[in-house]
């Protein structure tokens, strides 16, 4: 989800807005490089950590998922190949090339494998918004 | 392979199964026994086989290879799993002495008998040995077994050294001058395994002209111009009166003939025909043919219910058939007959092909145009050597025959319509491809299109629209259409493209969703349009959905595809600009990735070769990071668990030291695997380390469709194992020969004879040209070996193209790996050098030095390994579980990211 206008909160610098309920701010726009993930560690409101894969597509527009890929088991979402199936934004895993819709965090296609015992097949998403070129997450 | 008692208890034994008992271990046998387990799917027969040959049955018509891959192996035939089925047992090197049919029992050379309920005879034939004064000379050989050719390899060679002399300019040795007698298929097969070994080589022919018996007169003279422009001598018209000795070596020296003509020679391979085995059947009191053979009727049974004889010990029809087609096709009868059928022999087909390397003669049906009143419709170009005739009806309507020399193209298609009407004008079908349209024939599916295996035009469309069959490749394992002699293979691929398309199958080679072409040809358009960078490249060449107003942004099927194809055109730096965001993660951080998310470090070592002061900033590198060693099966040191944001500071030491990138993590070169060579080794002739080096620092960093290996060995011991890589080059005592196409991994392939005794500069530009080749006009993700099998005319037309520049591309090829071996760069250097493509290897993007908090490590006989999910469930409960304790055998440490394994 992008919500490029969106007044919302930074939690560890004084300087920007004032913080909403989870909304952490993340990094510049300008570090993320355009059709690459980036990984982000974040935390959520109860104090748990969370990793978050971050991608911002040609258009500007930002999507943020679960860094885990629930076919692997590892932490890998980030450094997958980003593209697009009948014009829909995706994300190839890395290690077993399942595809999921980045909007969304659905899989379109899981290569016929399981996901691991306990978790979800699909991606966990979560919201973004950029203002004045930061780059921020609500994982709460 | 126990022996059976001799006991007269028929019908079953013990597991209430019959027992089959075959007596030769040829090509025949295999499919007898191939057939009978495939459709005999109740186990109610077991069968021994007996083979003379110490080995399993071989493809004998493929024996000429044998001088190519010099393995046994690559000559075996269907799945060895045959001969590991329960109900099948193979004594080899076990002939069988005598048939008691009144006991059913045979009895094998050990004495050993073994009772039968049916016997099944396919002893095959002996090579005929003339009478011919001289016949029995030491180097007087014939052609028939491995063991035949590998014994007339041995005498070349000998032969060759014992002529060598040293001379001030280095040694020199006298061509072996061998000659062979018959002029038929088998001759000439033999005339072209001398000359691969390097011998010169003459065929004497007592008919009119060569392969008499399939070709008419004008055929023999296209073929000779042919066979002469290899370098092989013929002489027709010529009866062989007698071989005589060398005065002082005793072994054969010259050929008398009985024009008054003489040839000396160093050996003699007599081709005359073949002679049916059918001493056991004459000895157990069987009808014998006039001309030999144990007589059978349509069902392929003797006089003795219970004896039958298969291929070319069978007298059928009044005749013993030396081709392996109709035996193939004797023993699906007699699995059929054994199953309660009632399978008859249909006639044989006569058809042949010759598959000397290079010269293309084929004929079916009747070629001499014996028919009354049969016309022939003649296609000739003597310049080209290319000779094409089609009998027909005399009405010019019915196909009755034909003969192809220089150019069998047509043969595939045309050799099943035998008997059928052809649409149109016959001669369309003779001229040259592109000269005219010949009509396409749809085949009546009662068609043969496969004579070696007997599989007609129905069944391969059944495979498609019956078996779901959507390749080639599942045809062909489906049918075993094309798996015996292959001449068939442009016809089933024609039929399941056909068959594919009617049955709304998609046959498409499209890319991806993004990309119509194919990676051949998007490599062509990007080259001509001249692009350099994927928004163009997709823009120009991408397919826009009806209804979309775009391409889209690729996948990770053409991204990565596009980023090779770029980097083999020379732009620049794979993580310049937008081709960054087209690489897998592991060209992405020039690393492999593992299970866990983590990356292996490959420093190169050209040639596997690493100085004591290079493995200690190894070691020392692996220890301050904490990774986990291996060497590697390419010859060198693989660290494991290395995180995103340790790679720049663990290549900035080995940088430092002098390493560069090993491309482990690229479709791209990997090693240069190589024996130590003459350098050090006594056996060596070469130095392979120092070719290997060479090798491995011209094609560092080359972006190929998939995975490079190479290999050098320095002498025919072959320790690098070469032949199992891409390019495999083994030192010859005059320079190198460069095998092309082989592969480890799930299906392994051998590599094939490219090239003999090069020297290094014309050994460099071949390979150069090859790899060129390969990178241009491969699939995606496909390797050397299929890409070769695959390329339009095979390695044949590979050699063509790189040794003889057949397409004229040489010269570009050339300019394209110059470019390489000149703008190539260290990639790791480079990425250190740049701040914009270092600050890509932060762990998280805020919080670019923190670890990955997940990973977790277990040590492992002294170094880590990643923890198995259940590991770090337990770990993460607590305090030690004591059953996990027996599990990993140790104590068990969960721990994150940096584990010290030893203090």
């Amino acid at each position: 989800m992008t919500l490029a206008t969106q007044q919302d909160t930074q939690r560890d610098t004084g300087s920007a807005p004032p913080p909403g309920p989870g909304w952490e701010a993340v990094c510049p726009l300008d570090a993320l490089v355009p059709e690459r993930g980036a990984a982000a560690l974040l935390t959520r409101p109860d104090g748990t950590e969370v990793q978050v894969a971050l991608f911002r597509l040609l258009d500007g527009a930002v999507h943020a998922v679960q860094q885990l890929d629930p076919y692997a088991g590892a932490h890998v979402m980030s450094r997958g190949i980003v593209g697009t199936r009948r014009g829909t934004p995706t994300v190839a895993a890395p290690v077993y090339k399942q595809v999921f819709e980045l909007a969304t965090g659905r899989c379109l296609d899981t290569g016929g494998k399981e996901p691991r015992p306990g978790l979800s097949g699909d991606l966990a998403s979560y919201p973004v918004a950029v203002v004045d070129g930061v780059v921020r997450v609500r994982v709460g | 392979m126990s022996s059976e008692p001799p006991t007269p208890a028929r019908t079953a034994g013990a597991d209430g199964r019959r027992h089959v008992v075959v007596v030769g271990g040829g090509m025949v046998a295999h499919r007898f026994v191939e057939a009978l387990r495939a459709r005999d799917t109740d186990g109610a027969w077991r069968v021994t086989v007996f083979a003379e040959e110490p080995r399993k049955p071989y493809d004998r018509v493929g024996l000429t290879r044998y001088f190519e891959v010099r393995d046994a192996d690559e000559l075996s035939l269907g799945t060895p799993e045959l001969w590991d089925d329960p109900l099948v047992t193979l004594h080899r090197d076990c002939a069988v002495e005598s048939i008691d049919r009144e006991a059913r029992t045979v009895t094998d050379r050990l004495g050993r008998v073994h009772a039968y309920d049916d016997l099944v005879l396919a002893t095959g034939s002996n090579a005929a040995v003339p009478p011919i004064e001289g016949a029995d000379l030491p180097g007087v050989f014939v052609y028939r077994t491995i063991d035949d050719v590998a014994a007339l390899r041995g005498w070349v060679e000998a032969k060759r050294e014992a002529s060598t002399v040293t001379t001030r300019r280095g040694p020199l040795a006298k061509p072996v001058r061998g000659a062979v007698v018959g002029g038929g298929l088998l001759g000439l097969e033999a005339a072209g395994a001398l000359k691969a070994l390097g011998a010169q080589a003459t065929v004497i022919q007592f008919g009119t002209h060569l392969m008499d018996v399939q070709i008419d007169l004008g055929g023999g003279e296209a073929l000779k111009r042919l066979i002469n422009d290899k370098g092989i001598a013929v002489r027709c018209d010529t009866a062989t009166q007698a071989m005589r000795p060398h005065r002082r070596t005793g072994h054969v020296g010259r050929m008398d003939f009985a024009d008054g003509g003489r040839l000396d020679v160093d050996v003699v391979v007599l081709a005359t025909g073949v002679r049916p085995r059918d001493e056991l059947a004459r000895a157990a009191g069987l009808e014998i043919g006039e001309r030999g053979g144990a007589v059978v009727d349509d069902r392929c049974r003797t006089a003795d219910e219970h004896v039958w004889a298969i291929g070319e010990v069978a007298c059928i029809g009044g005749r013993c058939l030396g081709l392996v087609a109709p035996g193939n096709t004797m023993a699906e009868v007699v699995a059929d007959r054994l199953l309660g059928g009632d399978a008859e022999f249909p006639g044989a087909d006569t058809a042949t092909k010759l598959k000397l390397s290079g010269v293309d003669v084929a004929s079916f049906g009747d070629a001499h145009g014996r028919t009354e009143d049969s016309i022939e419709v003649v296609w000739a170009d003597p310049t080209a050597g290319v000779y094409k005739k089609l009998v027909m009806s005399d009405d010019a309507s019915t196909l009755l025959g034909g003969v192809f020399v220089g150019d069998a193209a047509p043969y595939a298609s045309l050799r099943p319509m035998l008997g059928a009407e052809l649409p149109g004008d016959p001669g369309a079908f003779l001229l040259p491809e592109g000269a005219g349209a010949a009509p396409d024939l749809e085949l009546p599916d009662d068609a043969n299109v496969c004579s070696c295996n007997n599989v007609s035009a129905g069944t391969i469309r059944g495979a498609v629209t019956d078996h779901d069959c959507t390749s080639v490749g599942d045809v062909k394992s489906c049918t075993k259409a094309g798996t015996t002699c292959g001449a068939c293979l442009p016809l089933v691929t024609k039929l399941t493209k056909t068959e594919m398309a009617r049955a709304g199958l998609e046959v498409s080679s499209a890319l991806c969703e993004h990309f119509a072409l194919t990676r051949a040809q998007l490599f062509d358009a990007v080259r001509v349009a001249d692009l350099h960078s994927f928004s163009d490249i997709i823009e120009r060449f991408g397919v826009v959905p009806e209804g979309a107003e775009s391409a889209g942004r690729g996948c990770d099927i053409c991204k990565p595809v596009v980023a090779s194809i770029l980097a083999s055109q020379g732009n620049g730096h794979i993580l310049a600009g937008e081709q960054s965001a087209l690489q897998d993660t592991n060209d992405h951080m020039l690393a492999n990735m593992q299970k866990d998310g983590t990356y292996s470090v490959v420093p190169r070592m050209p040639g596997g070769e690493v100085t004591p002061e290079g493995l200690i900033v190894v070691g020392q590198v692996a220890k301050d990071f904490g990774l986990y060693t291996k060497i590697t099966g390419g010859q060198r040191i693989d660290m494991f668990g290395a995180r995103v944001e340790q790679l720049p500071q663990i290549w900035k030491r080995l940088v430092d030291a002098g390493f560069e990138s090993g491309h482990a993590y690229g479709k791209s070169l990997r090693t240069v695997k190589s024996c130590v060579g003459s350098t050090w080794c006594r056996y060596g002739v070469q130095d392979s380390v120092g070719m290997a080096v060479e090798l491995e620092l011209r094609y560092r960093g080359l972006r190929s469709p998939h995975k490079l290996k190479l290999g050098v060995s320095g002498c025919a011991r072959e320790c690098a194992e070469a032949r199992g890589k891409d390019v495999g080059v083994i030192a010859t005592d005059k320079g190198w020969n460069v095998y092309v196409g082989g592969n480890g991994g799930q299906t392994p392939k051998h590599a094939r004879l490219l090239a003999e005794d090069l020297d290094t500069a014309t050994l460099l530009r071949t390979i150069d040209r090859f790899l060129m080749l390969y990178i241009r006009t491969a699939d995606r993700l496909q390797r050397t070996a299929p890409w070769v099998e695959e390329y339009e005319g095979g390695l044949d037309a590979i050699r063509e193209v790189v040794l003889e520049d057949s397409l004229g591309i040489g010269a570009d090829l050339d300019a394209a790996m110059a470019a390489h071996v000149e703008g190539y760069q260290d990639e790791w250097k480079a990425v250190l050098e740049d701040p914009e493509k270092l600050a890509r290897f932060g762990s998280f993007v805020n919080a670019p030095a923190t670890p990955d908090p997940a990973l977790a490590y277990v040590p492992e006989r002294g170094q880590k390994r990643p923890a198995t999910p259940d590991e770090v469930a337990a770990g993460a409960a607590g305090p030690v579980d004591p059953e996990l304790v027996a599990v990993v055998d140790g104590p068990v440490l969960v721990t994150g990211p940096t584990l010290e394994v030893r203090a």
